[in-house]
């Protein structure tokens, strides 16, 4: 996915989010900022380096989370940390020390002589950021890292990324189609089709989508959304099954709703935007459209 | 010490480790040119007669030196599928964005390789005695540094045609269509001075004709087991040398290149 018109600075111990869909250009980006890809025009800096010419400053500063875990699966866990620490000139009683540091803030200490092909998901994935973090970058990159975790794990990674924000200064640059995600970064890139839809924090994200947004069950969403356009000359989108309308003051709306639509709504809900919702209104689509 | 050596070290270790954990590439890279060898060497016993050679030569005897060739090509291209299988298992991504020159990614996974490679063949060199073959420890040094640098070549080969491979299938196919008919045409399996003037061409361009030559060179020395038509010794090493030093630094340059495939 080709880049264009992007730019954004990102702070230290700030945690960064790129939300967008899949394909909208977020690994692109990613790719950049890791060195692995060359931009064919524009620059991107890392603590000052340039990405493209001087790699190995930004390398050293870096450590990168893939979406898929780097681990080699015939090795043990403490083999494949011991191989990222000589990698990053780490050696010795250091090595081992931080080794034992690093696995243990991820609770996986006790499973550091077993082979990663006998670990579970969940586990080669904390196993996969303990080893970007071993070095102790400045800015860790991670692409898609909660993807394939279950709630728990979740939420203790973003545990250990706030706490590790706090302690070290580290800066965290997330990418993210999840809006679990994006809801606990400071500010967010939202990014589709390459090119900048907005950049922000949460909040203010949120609150520019503005009013209230009304989610209603019914049989037959499509019908009643027309129903809806047609009555009340009111925008309503079927997302996920459900219908959604957004309008100031929707409390009021809810029972023109209903005694326009008699048995026709099974449910009905009112609240503030969300960031799916900003998204929705920013680019006229869903933050998952075309993923499978 | 810490940004070149070390990584080096480290890769060339995760190779050795790997090859070790995988026991049926162990057997598979050894066994099969052993028994190609066995086979072979006695059912063609009868009937081989090596052009220009002096006679006495079975074909047990002749075949020995290319059937260590064998293992050595064998081990060194299962070594270099891992590349592929590094690159799909998202290790590779790891290392390529480590702060170590691409020479070093490039040099640890060769010589893990080549150490591999080396390693089964000299488990090959120890039936030499059983074939009447009386090796001084200077012949044995130099089989050793022959070995070396022709597994060393070979795998860099490997490396070069990996690196760049989606699956392990079109590997396989390379291996069938170029390697395989590399070796069959380096003097491994029969000799050139009986063979029609157009194949003998191929075999003189064929860079592990020379490989070949000079291990069976070093091998019997001395002995008119060695048919004229050979290469010399000296320019043996020199074209094996010559060779293993222009593909590291075609790999070396290939790695240098963005890598934009398959990575996740």
């Amino acid at each position: 996915m080709a880049l264009a018109d992007l730019s954004f600075r990102v702070g230290r111990g700030e945690i960064f989010g790129l939300l967008g869909p899949n394909g909208g250009g977020k690994t692109t980006l990613f790719r950049i900022l890791s060195t692995l890809l060359a931009p064919t025009a524009g620059r991107a800096a890392i603590g000052g380096h340039d990405v493209v010419r001087e790699p190995q400053a930004v390398r050293r500063l870096i450590g990168v989370v893939f979406q898929s875990p780097s681990l080699d699966v015939k090795l043990s866990v403490r083999e494949n940390m011991v191989h990222q620490g000589h990698l990053y000139g780490l050696h010795g009683a250091t090595l081992d020390a931080r080794i034992d540091e690093m696995l243990g803030r991820v609770a996986m200490r006790e499973r550091a002589d077993e082979r990663v092909e006998t670990l579970s998901g969940g586990m080669r994935r904390r196993i996969d950021l303990a080893k970007g973090l071993l070095h102790r970058p400045a800015l860790v990159l991670l692409d898609e890292p909660t993807t394939g975790l279950d709630p728990g794990a979740r939420l203790d990674l973003w545990d250990y990324l706030t706490e590790a924000r706090k302690r070290d200064g580290l800066s965290v640059l997330i990418t993210t189609h999840l809006m679990e995600d994006a809801e606990r970064c400071d500010r967010l890139l939202i990014i589709d089709r390459g090119r900048i839809v907005a950049l922000d924090t949460p909040d203010v994200l949120r609150d520019s989508a503005g009013g209230d947004v009304i989610v209603a069950r019914t049989r037959d969403p499509q019908g009643l959304a027309a129903a809806v356009q047609e009555r009340f000359a009111q925008e309503a989108t079927v997302v996920d099954g459900t219908l959604r309308i957004r309008r100031p003051r929707g409390h009021e709306f809810i029972p023109l709703l209903f005694e326009a639509f008699p048995g026709r709504i099974e449910a009905v809900s009112v609240g503030k935007p969300t960031l799916e919702d900003a998204f929705i209104q920013r680019t006229g689509h869903r933050l998952w459209d075309g993923e499978s | 010490m810490d940004t070149l050596i070390r990584p080096t070290i480290t890769l060339w270790h995760r190779e050795i480790v790997r090859f070790y954990r995988q026991r049926s590439r162990i057997v598979g890279a050894l066994a099969t040119p052993v028994l190609f060898w066995l086979l072979l060497g006695s059912g063609f016993s009868d009937s081989f007669r090596p052009g220009g050679a002096v006679g006495g030569v079975g074909y047990t005897e002749y075949f020995y030196p290319g059937t260590m060739i064998l293992v050595v090509l064998f081990t060194a291209i299962f070594s270099t599928i891992s590349v592929i299988e590094d690159r799909k298992e998202g290790f590779l991504q790891a290392v390529l964005v480590a702060p170590v020159a691409r020479s070093t990614v490039v040099l640890g996974k060769i010589l893990g390789g080549t150490t591999l490679a080396l390693g089964q063949a000299l488990l090959l060199l120890a039936a030499a005695p059983f074939l009447g073959l009386r090796l001084g420890v200077g012949d044995l040094l130099l089989i050793v540094a022959i070995l070396f640098i022709v597994a060393f070549a070979l795998t860099t080969l490997g490396f070069l045609i990996a690196w760049k491979m989606e699956s392990t299938q079109g590997f396989h196919a390379i291996m069938n269509l170029v390697l395989i008919p590399m070796w069959l045409l380096s003097g491994a399996f029969f000799p050139a001075a009986g063979a029609s003037a157009w194949l003998r061409g191929v075999m003189f361009l064929n860079p592990l004709t020379y490989g070949v030559a000079a291990l069976r060179r070093s091998l019997y020395a001395g002995t008119t087991t060695v048919g004229p038509d050979v290469p010399t010794l000296a320019l043996s090493i020199l074209v094996t040398c010559t060779f293993a030093v222009l593909t590291f630094l075609a790999a070396r340059s290939l790695a240098s290149r963005p890598l934009d495939v398959g990575l996740a």
